[in-house]
């Protein structure tokens, strides 16, 4: 060793990848609420998200501050979630899994039309979220952006944990996730709940893609393709069926993956991808049900 | 008999192309405890899912003079009809008191949701220790048992019971019975069990409707079905 090592390199690049690792967990959670719902991955998770950010971009440039932006798309998300849901799951409720896999493809082509067909193809900006200067910290020096990005991820997963865990609505959501039949029997509108699920996922992509955006100096229609392979990489990881899994293995694969490309110089930035490809092989093969998933045990 | 709680005229269902009941008329007056008897495949649990709404039916359902033929489960639990189902319904991913909680989800009365669940762990002490518990590593005698539970937290006007006896030992279905008969006398609950075990079902029972392929087949009150030949010699087995 002729160098030192330089620890302050390593945090900074830690933090980095928690930031990016972060809004991954975001798409993550939101592909897992629905998977636990709807027992499918929806692969048009990120083009909904990319269609968000495409709503936010119009409204910054009709004059509304991004924060404005930001919760207005929050809410719209929210409702075109259970939108698409009531308009194109719903008819398929009941069709065998691959039927709305299908249907989830389509809607990848779908949205992704939709915001072609309403934006130019030009491409766009949003102004920074949060300040661009570094802060100091223990003498490393961070970007408030990234450390931003961290609460405002971690923030919004709390609070979709409380929600879950601790409000009436959020047992019946879990209800009509776990056992849906025995659910009616109670009361409870299970294909509401599962609408109510998407729109919650699609608020949580529209957050991902409004923190993703910014971070880049432009963007276009294809801006969530990476990120939702990451999410879809971090939720595998984490397993698919828990929330807690999602948000963990999406973090780990952020800190991963960069410390990857930055000490192993043929990864570079180019085969960022393809390694989070390589974890998702790994984990398919080594343990399916992902680091906090659970081998469905029944008794009968 | 008096108004009618609840009154099946000819009622008809099916599962896809396969018809399961083929005309069933019954009735079940306030405060009764009423069985329904058959063989497998008889169409005792279909009875029941008609009647909840969680089969497609055709034919006259009313209860407290209300149609509800066309009422999704949803909507009869919000009726006051809490369904036990077979297999107990027990959401076992969720804890015991969430399990609780759920079964007064349509519910707006905090205050009668509490006093509710201080009567029912009242007939269920040990559920209170046992709260935070998965539902699914309850036994089965206490899943049956947490279902109940989870039913009279509607505060129901009706409960239907699907095979309540179904793979537990004869000591746990003495208790459930004898909690069901408790309910009945205590509080005028209405019941309307569906069992196998014919035996159980005469004795617990003030009336009985034997069912046989989706169709009434004989009724009449459960100490006269006890002593019929036919009954006794295909149900009671002696």
């Amino acid at each position: 060793m002729l160098l030192a090592f330089d620890w302050s390199q390593l945090a900074q690049q830690t933090v980095i990848g928690l930031s990016s690792g972060a809004l991954w967990a975001l798409l993550a959670l939101a592909i897992v609420l629905i998977y636990r719902s709807t027992g499918v991955v929806n692969f048009a998770q990120g083009e909904m998200a990319m269609l968000s950010t495409f709503v936010a971009w119009s409204l910054v440039h009709h004059g509304f501050s991004f924060w404005e932006a930001f919760f207005a798309t929050v809410a719209l998300s929210f409702c075109g979630g259970v939108g698409i849901e009531r308009a194109v799951i719903r008819p398929v409720e009941r069709a065998p899994v691959l039927t709305i896999v299908i249907v989830t493809l389509g809607l990848v082509f779908v949205v992704d039309g939709i915001a072609r067909w309403g934006w130019t193809a030009e491409t766009k900006s949003l102004p920074n979220a949060f300040s661009t200067r570094p802060i100091q910290i223990a003498g490393v020096a961070f970007s408030i952006q990234d450390l931003g990005n961290i609460a405002v991820s971690i923030g919004l997963v709390l609070l979709i944990g409380v929600l879950f865990r601790y409000t009436k609505l959020g047992l019946a959501l879990r209800a009509a996730a776990i056992n849906p039949q025995e659910s009616r029997l109670l009361g409870v509108r299970v294909s509401w709940m599962i609408a109510i699920g998407w729109g919650l996922a699609a608020a949580l992509g529209a957050v991902a893609g409004m923190l993703t955006a910014p971070a880049l100096a432009s963007f276009d229609q294809n801006l969530m393709q990476p990120v939702l392979l990451y999410a879809l990489a971090g939720a595998v990881l984490g397993g698919l069926e828990s929330p807690v899994g999602a948000v963990v293995g999406s973090l780990l694969l952020g800190v991963f993956v960069n410390l990857v490309g930055t000490y192993v110089d043929w990864v570079g930035n180019d085969l960022r991808l393809p390694v989070a490809l390589a974890v998702i092989l790994g984990v398919l093969l080594i343990k399916p049900a992902g680091l906090f998933g659970r081998t469905a045990v029944r008794r009968v | 008999m008096t108004e009618a709680l609840l009154e099946l005229e000819d009622v008809e269902a099916r599962y896809g192309q396969v018809k399961a009941l083929h005309g069933v008329t019954l009735e079940v007056a306030e405060g009764e405890i009423v069985a329904v008897l058959g063989a497998n495949g008889a169409g005792k649990t279909t009875t029941l899912r008609a009647i909840s709404g969680l089969v497609s039916r055709e034919g006259g359902i009313r209860f407290a003079g209300k149609s509800i033929a066309r009422r999704s489960p949803e909507a009869t639990t919000r009726l006051g009809i809490a369904h036990v189902p077979e297999g107990r319904g027990t959401l076992s991913g969720l804890s015991v008191r969430e399990n609780l909680r759920l079964g007064a989800y349509v519910r707006r009365d905090r205050a009668g949701v509490r006093e509710d669940e201080g009567r029912v762990l009242g007939y269920f002490p040990w559920l209170e220790d046992r709260a935070d518990q998965r539902a699914g590593t309850l036994s089965g005698g206490e899943q049956q048992m947490l279902a109940l539970a989870r039913a009279l937290m509607l505060r129901p006007r009706l409960l239907l019971l699907d095979e309540p006896s179904l793979g537990l030992a004869p000591k746990v279905v003495a208790e459930i019975f004898r909690i069901v008969a408790e309910l009945n006398e205590r509080e005028g609950l209405t019941v309307l069990v569906v069992e196998q075990n014919a035996n159980l079902a005469l004795e617990a029972s003030s009336r009985a409707y034997v069912l046989e392929v989706g169709r009434v087949a004989l009724s009449g009150s459960s100490p006269e079905l006890r002593r019929d030949e036919s009954v006794r010699r295909s149900y009671l087995g002696y």
